[in-house]
C-alpha cells in the first residue's frame, strides 16, 4: 500500500506523482512545468514545438495553467483561474495509446470493471496555436476526466508523424478520487489532522487575489502595450535568428508568442476586447505561433 | 453460394457518424461489386462505437466471363494505328483479329477480347482496400508512425484490425488477403473493451454475430436502441415513473456503448425548483442521460446508460454520475437564480454589444427594428400594438442571460420564465418564447396574436435583412435557415387565417436598413417557391400557384391560397378543363398573329358592328358578363364564385371555335376577332394567368382557326 503522501486517492500530490511514475515507465521524459504563464499544457514548447518535425519524442509534465476569465474569487467549488494539467505527449502516437491511457487510469485507482469509462467524440482546435486534432473527451462515470487528441496540425503545419496528446484535469480527477465536493477541500499532502494541507490552504488566497487582478486591477493600457511589445519582440527574434537554411533563436521567440497569448487572455478577462477585435487578436497570436513553427522546422530538434 | 464478412475494427467512432458510415460501407462495396459484374443475394451493414461490419450473402465464386468486340482501324491503315490497336487489344499479330465490312467504312479489323472471370476472392482483395482508402468520413485523421508518409491511410480514428473472410457456409472460409498501411486482413476480432477484450477467431457472419454477443458486444444498433429503450422504460415503471422519450438521445447513446446497461440515479429534490426544461437540457447535453416524470411532473431521477456490467452492480457508476449531475444542476441553479435578479429590460442594452451579423448590425439594432415591425403587424393580426412592441423589446433579452449562454437551445423559453417571474403580462411572456416558432414543418405555430406579431416580425426582418445583403439560400446551402423562416411566415399566416400585405411589410422592414436595392419582389418570388412546397403537400399543383403569383401585386398569402384552392377545384371540372383548352387556343392564335402584326396589335376593344357570326355575338356577350361578374366576385373575395362566372364562358368559347374562322381573309374581320379573343384572355387574367398552367389539360377539338 502506497504511503498516503503518494497515494493518488489520498493526496493531490500523490495523483501527480503516480502519473509521473506511470509515464516515466513508458519511457517519457519527465519535465517540470514551463516557467511561463500559459493557458494549457499544450502551449509548453515540449508539446507545441516538439510535435513538429520527424523526430520521435515522449514527454510528460504537470503544467500550471492560467485562464484569467475562469477566476471566481475562490467562491466557486469547481472553477479556478489557475489549475493544473497533467500532460503526456508521444510522437509518433504509439499503436496502443488508448490502452496506455487506460492503464494510467488503473494506476491512479480507476478500475474499468467498476467505473464506466467512455471515449466521447471531441474535435480539438486551438485557434491561437493554429492547431487541430481528433480524439475524445474521456469520461469516467459521466465526468470528463481527460482529453485525448491525435494532433493533425500544429502551428499551421501538418504533423508528420502524428503525436498523441493526453491531458488530465488533475483537480477534477482528484476530487473524484478523494470524494470531495469542492476543489478547496482536496487533501494536498495526504496527512490528516494538524498536518493536513488542503488545496485551499495552498491556493485559495491566490485565487482571490488573482481574480481581483484579472477582473479589476490589471492595467489594460499596459497590457495592450505588453501585447504589442511581445509581438514585436517575437518578430525581431525570429528575424535575428534567421540564418537562411537554419534558424537559431526559435525558443526565445516562441516565449514571446506565449507572452502575447497570455496578455490577450488578461485583456479578454478585463472585457476590453470587443467581439470583432477578439478574432483579430487571436489571428495575430496565431501568426506568431505559425512563424515560430516554421522556424522550428529549421532547427536540429525540428529535424533539419 | 459464398458469403463475405468484413469488419473494420477501430478506436471509438463518433456516435453521430456511425449510421452513415455503415450505409456508406454497404453502398461502396456493393457498387464496386456491381461494377465488376458480381451480383449477390443480400448485404447488411452494422456499426458499433468500435467497428463497422458488412455481411454480403450469396456471392458467386467467380466473376462471369466476358466477351468483348473491339473495333480497330480500317484495313490498310497506317502502321502506327495498327500497332496501337494490337497493343490495346492485347494481340500479338493481325492474324488474331477478324476483318469486318461496313458499307461506310469499308473493311476494318475487329479484335475479340475474351476475359475469363476472375475468382471473387481476388476481386474482393482489390475492392476492399480501395473502399477503405476512399471512405467518405466527414472528418478523418492520420496516426502513428505511418502518418509520416504523405499518402498515409486516413480513418475516422486509428484503425486496428480487419476481418475479411469469404467462403461458402459448409466449408472453412478463406481470408481475403490484403494489407493497408500495415493493417492486415485476417479472421481475428475483439470483444468488449473491458469485459471481453480477448481476440476472437471468426469464420463467417453466422458465427461472428453470436461470438460478439458472447463477448458482450451487441452488433446491431437497432437492437442496442431497443435494449436501452426497453430497459429504461422498465426501470422507470418499476419505480412508479415514466420515461420522457427522446429519440435523438436514444440514437446517440446507442452509438456510445457496445453493451448497454441502464441504471437509475437521483438528484436532490431542491433542484426541481429550476424549470424542468433546464434540468432536462443540463442532464441531456452534459450527461447524455434520460429524465423521468412522476404523475406528469419531472421527477428527481435520471436514467444513465453504462457500457459495462459493473462488478458492484453499478453502484459506483451511479454514484459518480450523481455527483456530476449534482454539480451541473448546481451550476444551472446558480444561473437561474442569478438571472432572476436582473430584470429583462435591464438586459436589453447589452444586446448592443452582440453582433447579429456584421453587415446587419447588433442584436440591439435588430430589436429596435422588431419593435417597429411588430407594432405595425399587430394591428393587422388583432394584437395590441403596444403590447406586441413590448414583447419584441424583450424577445431577445434572454440571449445575454447566463442560462442561455450555457444552453443556447433554451433561448426564448428562458425569456418566458424570466418575464413571468417578473410579473409581465402572460401574452408578452408567451410571445417571448413563441416568437421563434415554428422551427420547422412539424413545430407548433403560435396562435396568440401578440406572439404572432413578434414571430412574423422576427422572421420578416431576418429575411429582408439577408436579402438586402444578398445572402440568399443557394442549392443545399441555407446557413441562416431562411427557407425555414419563410415557411414559418407562410404557416403562421395560413394556419391562423391572417391577412397580411407582405410587400408592404417587406418595405417597412427594409426602411430600417440602409440598403436601397429593390428586394421586395425578389423576396416575394422566394415566398412563391416556399408556398409551392408547402401547398404541394396539400395537393395544390405548383403551376396553379404560379398562375396566381403571376398576377400583379399578389402578396396576400391567405387570398393566394384561397384562389389557388378554388382554381384547383375548377380545373378538375369538365368546364375548367375545356375552358383551359379554349384559353390556350385563343392564346396560341394571338401569339402567332401578334408575331405578324406586332405586340399589342389586338389590345383594343373589338367593334360590335364587325361581328358577323352568331357565335361571335354569343361570345362577346359572355365575355362582358364574365368580366363584370368575375370582378364583382373577386372584390367579394369569393373565388369559387369567380370560377363559376368563368365557367359560363366555356360553351360560348367552344361554340366560337367550332363555328368561326378567326383568320378571315378580310383583315377587318380577322382583326376584330383577334381583339375579341384578346378580351377573353384579359377577362380570364383577372382570375389567374392561365398560360402558366401546364400539364394534363385535354387538347382542344378540331381547329377553327
Amino acid at each position: 500500500m502506497a504511503a498516503t503522501f503518494s497515494d493518488p486517492r489520498k493526496s493531490f500530490q500523490g495523483l501527480i506523482l503516480t502519473l509521473q511514475n506511470f509515464w516515466a515507465e513508458q519511457g517519457c521524459v519527465i519535465l517540470q512545468p514551463y516557467d511561463m504563464e500559459v493557458g494549457a499544457g499544450t502551449f509548453h514548447p515540449a508539446t507545441t514545438l516538439r510535435s513538429l518535425g520527424p523526430k520521435p519524442w515522449k514527454a510528460a509534465y504537470v503544467q500550471p495553467s492560467r485562464r484569467p476569465k475562469d477566476g471566481r474569487y475562490g467562491e466557486n467549488p469547481n472553477r479556478l483561474q489557475h489549475y493544473y494539467q497533467f500532460q503526456a505527449i508521444l510522437k509518433p502516437s504509439p499503436p496502443d495509446l488508448q490502452g496506455l491511457y487506460l492503464k494510467s487510469l488503473a494506476a491512479i485507482g480507476i478500475d474499468p470493471m467498476l467505473h464506466d469509462i467512455r471515449f466521447v467524440e471531441d474535435d480539438w482546435e486551438s485557434p491561437t496555436l493554429g492547431a487541430w486534432g481528433l480524439g475524445w473527451e474521456c469520461w469516467c462515470d459521466g465526468m470528463e476526466v481527460s482529453q485525448f487528441t491525435y494532433f493533425q496540425q500544429v502551428a499551421g503545419f501538418e504533423c508528420s508523424p502524428v503525436s498523441g496528446e493526453l491531458t488530465y484535469g488533475l483537480e477534477r480527477l482528484a476530487m473524484y478520487l478523494q470524494g470531495v465536493e469542492s476543489i478547496y477541500d482536496l487533501n494536498f499532502n495526504g496527512r490528516e489532522g494538524a498536518e493536513k494541507v488542503t488545496y485551499g490552504d495552498v491556493f485559495l488566497q491566490a485565487e482571490q487575489e488573482y481574480s481581483r487582478y484579472n477582473f479589476e486591477h490589471a492595467n489594460t493600457q499596459k497590457l495592450f502595450e505588453h501585447f504589442k511589445d511581445a509581438e514585436a519582440e517575437c518578430r525581431a527574434l525570429l528575424a535575428a535568428g534567421d540564418k537562411g537554411e537554419r534558424h537559431e533563436m526559435v525558443l526565445p521567440a516562441y516565449d514571446q508568442a506565449i507572452k502575447a497569448s497570455h496578455m490577450f487572455n488578461l485583456l479578454d478577462a478585463r472585457g476590453v476586447i470587443s467581439v470583432t477585435e477578439r478574432q483579430s487578436y487571436i489571428l495575430r497570436v496565431r501568426e506568431l505561433a505559425k512563424a515560430c513553427g516554421a522556424a522550428w522546422l529549421r532547427t536540429a530538434a525540428g529535424g533539419a | 453460394m459464398p458469403d463475405l464478412l468484413l469488419e473494420l475494427f477501430s478506436e471509438e467512432i463518433p456516435a453521430r457518424m456511425q449510421g452513415q458510415a455503415a450505409a456508406d460501407l454497404e453502398r461502396l462495396t456493393s457498387e464496386a461489386l456491381a461494377q465488376r459484374g458480381l451480383r449477390y443475394e443480400g448485404a447488411v451493414s452494422h456499426a458499433t462505437p468500435r467497428r463497422l461490419a458488412l455481411h454480403v450473402a450469396g456471392l458467386p465464386v467467380r466473376q462471369p466471363d466476358v466477351r468483348e468486340e473491339k473495333k480497330g482501324p480500317r484495313v490498310g491503315a497506317p502502321e502506327a494505328a495498327i500497332a496501337g490497336f494490337l497493343k490495346s487489344a492485347g494481340l500479338s499479330s493481325l492474324d488474331q483479329a477478324k476483318i469486318e465490312k461496313d458499307p461506310k467504312k469499308g473493311e476494318f479489323y475487329v479484335a475479340i477480347v475474351e476475359k475469363a472471370g476472375r475468382p471473387t476472392l481476388d476481386v474482393l482483395a482489390e475492392i476492399l482496400p480501395a473502399v477503405v482508402r476512399n471512405f467518405p468520413w466527414p472528418k478523418s485523421m492520420r496516426w502513428g508512425a505511418a502518418s509520416a508518409e504523405p499518402d498515409a491511410l486516413r480513418w475516422v480514428r486509428p484503425l486496428h484490425s480487419i476481418v475479411a473472410t469469404f467462403g461458402p457456409e459448409t466449408e472453412e472460409p478463406e481470408i481475403v488477403p490484403f494489407d493497408i498501411d500495415g493493417v492486415k486482413s485476417g479472421d481475428i476480432t475483439y470483444g468488449h473493451r473491458f469485459m471481453a477484450p480477448q481476440a476472437i477467431r471468426v469464420r463467417r457472419f453466422d458465427d461472428y454475430l453470436p461470438a460478439l454477443d458472447r463477448a458482450k458486444v451487441v452488433l446491431d444498433a437497432g437492437r442496442r436502441r431497443d435494449i436501452i429503450a426497453h430497459d429504461a422504460r422498465n426501470l422507470a415503471l418499476a419505480n412508479g415513473l415514466e420515461l420522457i422519450e427522446d429519440e435523438g438521445l436514444l440514437t446517440e447513446v446507442a452509438g456510445l456503448v457496445e453493451w448497454p446497461r441502464a441504471l437509475m440515479g437521483s438528484f436532490d429534490e431542491n433542484f426541481l425548483a429550476i424549470p424542468p426544461e433546464v434540468i432536462r437540457a443540463t442532464i441531456r447535453a452534459n450527461q447524455k442521460c434520460f429524465v423521468l416524470k412522476r404523475n406528469g411532473k419531472l421527477a428527481n431521477r435520471f436514467i444513465l446508460v453504462s457500457n459495462i456490467e459493473a462488478v458492484d452492480g453499478g453502484k459506483a457508476i451511479v454514484a459518480g454520475n450523481e455527483r456530476v449531475v449534482a454539480a451541473r444542476l448546481s451550476d444551472a441553479k446558480f444561473f437561474w437564480e442569478s438571472d432572476l435578479r436582473t430584470r429583462l429590460e435591464e438586459r436589453v442594452p447589452r444586446l448592443d454589444n452582440i453582433v447579429f451579423h456584421e453587415r446587419l448590425g447588433t442584436q440591439g439594432a435588430r430589436v429596435k427594428r422588431l419593435e417597429d415591425l411588430a407594432y405595425d403587424i399587430a394591428s393587422r393580426v388583432g394584437a395590441d400594438p403596444a403590447r406586441a412592441a413590448q414583447a419584441a423589446h424583450l424577445a431577445k433579452a434572454d440571449l445575454v442571460s447566463e442560462m442561455v449562454g450555457e444552453f443556447p437551445e433554451l433561448q426564448g423559453l428562458m425569456g418566458r420564465y424570466y418575464a413571468a417571474a417578473q410579473g409581465k403580462d402572460a401574452s408578452v411572456a408567451a410571445a417571448i418564447e413563441d416568437h421563434y416558432k415554428p422551427q420547422g414543418p412539424n413545430d407548433r405555430v403560435p396562435t396568440d396574436p401578440t406572439a404572432i406579431a413578434v414571430a412574423l416580425a422576427d422572421k420578416i426582418d431576418t429575411l429582408v435583412g439577408f436579402w438586402a445583403i444578398n445572402e440568399k439560400p443557394t442549392g443545399s446551402k441555407d446557413p441562416y435557415a431562411l427557407r425555414r423562416a419563410a415557411l414559418g411566415v407562410i404557416r403562421i399566416i395560413l394556419e391562423n387565417g391572417l391577412r397580411l400585405p407582405l410587400l408592404y411589410e417587406f418595405r417597412l422592414a427594409q426602411s430600417h436598413l440602409r440598403v436601397h436595392a429593390n428586394i421586395a419582389n425578389d423576396l416575394l418570388a422566394f415566398f412563391a417557391d416556399r408556398l409551392k412546397v408547402y401547398l404541394r403537400d396539400k395537393g395544390v399543383r405548383h403551376d396553379v400557384i404560379d398562375s396566381v403569383f403571376a398576377l400583379e401585386g399578389q402578396d396576400d398569402l391567405a387570398m393566394i391560397d384561397k384562389r389557388a384552392a378554388a382554381l384547383t377545384k375548377f380545373l378538375d371540372t369538365d368546364d375548367g378543363k375545356n375552358l383551359l383548352a379554349g384559353f390556350r387556343r385563343a392564346a396560341n392564335i394571338l401569339r402567332a398573329e401578334e408575331k405578324k402584326d406586332g405586340e399589342g396589335a389586338f389590345d383594343a376593344r373589338h367593334a360590335p358592328n364587325l361581328r358577323k357570326e352568331h357565335a361571335e355575338n354569343v361570345l362577346a356577350a359572355a365575355i362582358d358578363r364574365a368580366r363584370n361578374e368575375t370582378k364583382e366576385k373577386l372584390k367579394e373575395e369569393d373565388y369559387e364564385g369567380a370560377m363559376r362566372a368563368l365557367a359560363k364562358l366555356r360553351a360560348p368559347v367552344d361554340g366560337f371555335f367550332d363555328q368561326v374562322t378567326v383568320n378571315d381573309p378580310d383583315q377587318r374581320y380577322r382583326k376584330n376577332r383577334l381583339q375579341l379573343l384578346h378580351e377573353l384572355r384579359e377577362a380570364m387574367l383577372q382570375v389567374a394567368d392561365f398560360s402558366k398552367i401546364s400539364g394534363d389539360a385535354p387538347q382542344g377539338r378540331a381547329p377553327g382557326a
